[in-house]
């Protein structure tokens, strides 16, 4: 509880995720959350664990998002991206 | 023999389809789902091997139809062979298809597909390590120059004659003793691709594959002893495609050469930079967008006429081919007017022949030009790769209304003809979706409404046309916008399907690929033309011209079955204002023939507010004036706005209806998609009327402007008028 409100209010704890990164910024996944049809969907194409992805740009009206993963471009909403958990020291470009 | 193609979307599978079969290919349907299946024949030597072009998928999951059915047909209906189209640019993705592809028994061969692209792009690929590492033949063709295809269907040919057993790479990982375990278990069950099946039952997905409640506890069993890593926290499902991935990078990639990093933007890059720039991709979106109706629906094409470039303007392609159509359509019932003459046939014969069955396929033919100008821009799109960009620009909006950015494109062209539109549903990819697509699709406002709007614009807001068709337009969003939200939480509840999707490179669109697809959907749509809708106009042709004693009389009078309907159902659209008094039912059997075709509106009230003013006649401006007086003297500007809404959004026309069972493929859906339109334009109706009458918005009959008297005035008094023109009242 006490976790979840720091996490909420500061985002002291939360694990960044791939909605967080900036374009251009690139990261390795660490786990992926989500349940069912998405969370499938999202290993189907190829963002799995300790994949290397590239965050490309964000649509003008700020969703979805573009990333390079596996040498293809993947485009998928904030809300999906929010579900691939990255591995913390990804480097900036 | 029949041998299936599979592969993932954008790996050029419909190009291999196409040149492997040419033009014999037939398009149908999947029992009972929204997914093209497509067939045709490659001829080889004097053999026909059938080619079953499975739909684009990259996984075979139980989640999307599409994935279900390409699944159920490689398991059930045991092909003799399958060609697995691999994109040698991507191979890493596609290979993750194939390692499912191979756990069936059904012997595979794989087509590596755009080896030439690859070399571009510093991929170089050793076809005979791929070969020993799959286990399974590998051809490398280019679909696109018609390169290898030879070698291909050889080894699909030799391959379908040889046995094979599934291989899984599961069985190489740290799974392994857990699915050998299971598929003994499938075994025992005599099930049909144990090494497929055992594989599913693994992830926990047993969907299609029956086994006994004891083999399912030994399952059970077995998979209580794996131990899977944290990160999967228990997910079997995750954890078989994240072994997928491993050993497809892993082992695999040995055979796949990668210059390292080649950091060079490539040309389809540059292109996307611009076209999904923060900057310029919507205003470059919408433009382009503007084109495609401009070109299919402009009067003055390029404005050259308002600007005083040119004195008359001319025409783009869609309405001069509209009118080329039109001029065809009254030559061949000039025609048959002169044949029937000549036989001297009875008058009934002559209704039911000309203003029957030809006025009905020629309404329907007409609008195929524009159709077809409509699909065409459609395919380019789709073709180039720039459709997935459509769908990435506008996704955030549509999101809100429970739709996804791929249903951007239909709705738009719901504004030129909904016939296309509810076509196109079919790129949306969940079925709830496309549902709901369907059902807002009436309104936007059609091109064949227009001419309504225009007729009570000019009678009763002479001065704010401009104005009342924008306000129409803007009903018919809004009205969208709120049954968006309604269906979202009431009939078409439910999760919204993932966006994940992939942006292809841009390429040139194939001239082959979008004159198939256009011809496809050309034969799609005179089919219904010919069936449904030349039937449905023959009927209200009927009705409108007969009476229950079956004498032939004057066309929707009160006296004609039609007729009689609309003074029956009147009182159920007095409420709405436009429906009271002793001609009301006029409003009301205009609006029927209405839900027929939207042109059908203007042409019955020319007949039934002015004897003498009809048809084509309408377009004669002084003769269109004479029907605004009537107009004037029996809608007040309320009832008018009310009556224009309750056409906006009812039942659009029964080429649409015809469109839209197709395309939901159940009678249930179908009823109740037509009860949802006309229960919405009798609310909104109601509503306006009501509303507007509580505080008096509206409501006070107009005066004709004596503009308008005098244009009436010089109709020719020739004409002979046998009723009172309603005017008087």
């Amino acid at each position: 509880m006490l976790k979840q409100w720091i996490n909420d209010k500061s985002g002291f704890y939360m694990e960044k995720t791939l909605k967080d990164f900036k374009p251009g910024e690139s990261g390795v996944v660490a786990k992926i959350g989500g349940a069912g049809q998405i969370r499938r969907r999202i290993f189907d194409m190829g963002i799995t664990p300790n994949t290397e992805i590239v965050m490309r740009k964000v649509a003008p009206l700020g969703d979805p998002i573009e990333v390079t993963v596996r040498g293809y471009q993947l485009s998928l909403r904030k809300s999906e991206a929010e579900l691939v958990v990255m591995k913390a020291g990804g480097d900036s470009k | 023999m029949r041998i299936a193609l599979a592969g993932n979307p954008n790996s050029g599978k419909t190009t291999l389809f196409n040149v492997l079969t040419g033009s014999t290919a037939h398009v149908g349907n999947w029992p009972g789902v929204t997914v093209d299946r497509k067939e045709g024949v490659h001829k080889r030597g004097g053999e026909k091997i059938s080619i079953i072009d499975l739909p684009g998928i990259y996984s075979l999951s139980p989640y999307s139809p599409e994935e279900v059915v390409a699944r159920n047909f490689i398991l059930e209906e045991s092909p003799e062979a399958i060609i697995n189209i691999v994109d040698a640019t991507n191979i890493e993705r596609n290979l993750y298809l194939t390692t499912q592809l191979l756990e069936s028994d059904v012997p595979v061969v794989v087509a590596l597909n755009m080896t030439d692209m690859a070399e571009k792009n510093n991929i170089r690929i050793d076809t005979k390590l791929l070969e020993k590492e799959l286990g399974v033949p590998v051809v490398p063709i280019s679909a696109l120059l018609k390169q290898g295809l030879d070698k291909l269907m050889d080894a699909a040919v030799k391959a379908a004659g040889e046995k094979r057993k599934g291989v899984s790479v599961i069985s190489e990982g740290k799974y392994a003793d857990a699915l050998s375990k299971i598929e003994e278990v499938a075994r025992e069950e005599k099930l049909s691709h144990p090494k497929f099946k055992a594989v599913k039952l693994l992830e926990g997905d047993d969907k299609g594959i029956d086994v006994s409640d004891a083999a399912k506890a030994k399952i059970a069993e077995i998979k209580k002893g794996v131990r899977l890593p944290a990160e999967f926290e228990g997910d079997f499902e995750a954890t078989v495609a994240n072994e997928r991935y491993d050993i497809v990078g892993g082992r695999y990639s040995k055979a796949v050469k990668r210059a390292k990093n080649s950091e060079k933007l490539t040309g389809s890059d540059k292109i996307d930079r611009i076209l999904t720039s923060r900057l310029f991709g919507l205003p470059i979106f919408f433009v382009l967008m503007f084109l495609v109706f401009h070109v299919t629906f402009g009067e003055d094409l390029f404005f050259l006429s308002s600007l005083g470039l040119s004195e008359e303007g001319i025409l783009s392609p869609g309405v001069w081919m509209l009118e080329q159509t039109g001029v065809f359509i009254d030559w061949i019932s000039g025609f048959a007017t002169a044949g029937l003459n000549a036989v001297s046939a009875p008058e009934w014969c002559h209704g039911l022949i000309v203003d029957g069955v030809l006025a009905g396929v020629g309404a329907v033919l007409s609008f195929m030009p524009q159709i077809l100008l409509l699909f065409l821009f459609l395919s380019i799109m789709e073709d180039s790769g720039y459709m997935a960009r459509a769908a990435f620009l506008m996704d955030r909006i549509l999101r809100r209304f429970g739709l996804s950015g791929k249903a951007f494109m239909p709705l738009l062209m719901c504004f030129g003809c909904l016939v296309p539109a509810i076509m196109g549903s079919r790129t949306l990819e969940n079925d709830r979706e496309r549902k709901l697509m369907i059902m807002l699709a009436p309104f936007f406002s059609c091109g064949a409404k227009l001419p309504i709007w225009g007729m009570f614009a000019m009678a009763l807001f002479p001065e704010n046309a401009d104005l009342l068709v924008f306000a129409i337009y803007m009903i018919g969003i809004i009205t969208a916008v709120i049954a968006a939200i309604i269906l979202k939480y009431t009939i078409l509840r439910g999760e919204a399907s993932p966006f994940i999707m992939e942006l292809p490179p841009y390429h040139m669109p194939l001239i082959k690929n979008v004159v198939l697809n256009l011809w496809e959907k050309l034969k799609g749509y005179v089919y219904r033309a010919a069936t449904i809708i030349a039937g449905a106009t023959v009927v209200i042709w009927f009705l409108s011209n007969f009476s229950f004693s079956l004498d032939l009389v004057e066309s929707a009078s009160k006296e004609s079955m039609l007729g009689f309907f609309g003074t029956h159902l009147q009182f159920l659209f007095e409420p709405l204002g436009w429906a009271s008094g002793d001609i009301g039912w006029k409003a009301v059997v205009a609006a029927l023939t209405g839900l027929i075709a939207k042109e059908m509106v203007v042409s019955t009230m020319g007949v039934l507010y002015d004897p003498g003013v009809e048809g084509d006649a309408l377009e004669d401006e002084t003769a269109s004036s004479a029907l605004a007086l009537s107009i004037i003297a029996v809608f007040s500007p309320l009832a008018a706005i009310s009556y224009m809404a309750f056409n906006l959004l009812s039942v659009p026309c029964m080429a649409a209806v015809a469109t839209a069972h197709s395309e939901l493929r159940s009678a249930k859906w179908t009823w109740t998609t037509i009860a949802f339109w006309i229960g919405t334009a009798w609310v909104v109706s109601f509503l306006i009327f009501q509303v507007g009458s509580l505080f008096g918005l509206g409501t006070e009959m107009v005066n004709p402007t004596p503009g308008q008297i005098e244009a009436a005035a010089q109709i020719a008094p020739a004409e002979p008028a046998p009723d009172a023109p309603v005017v008087a009242e």
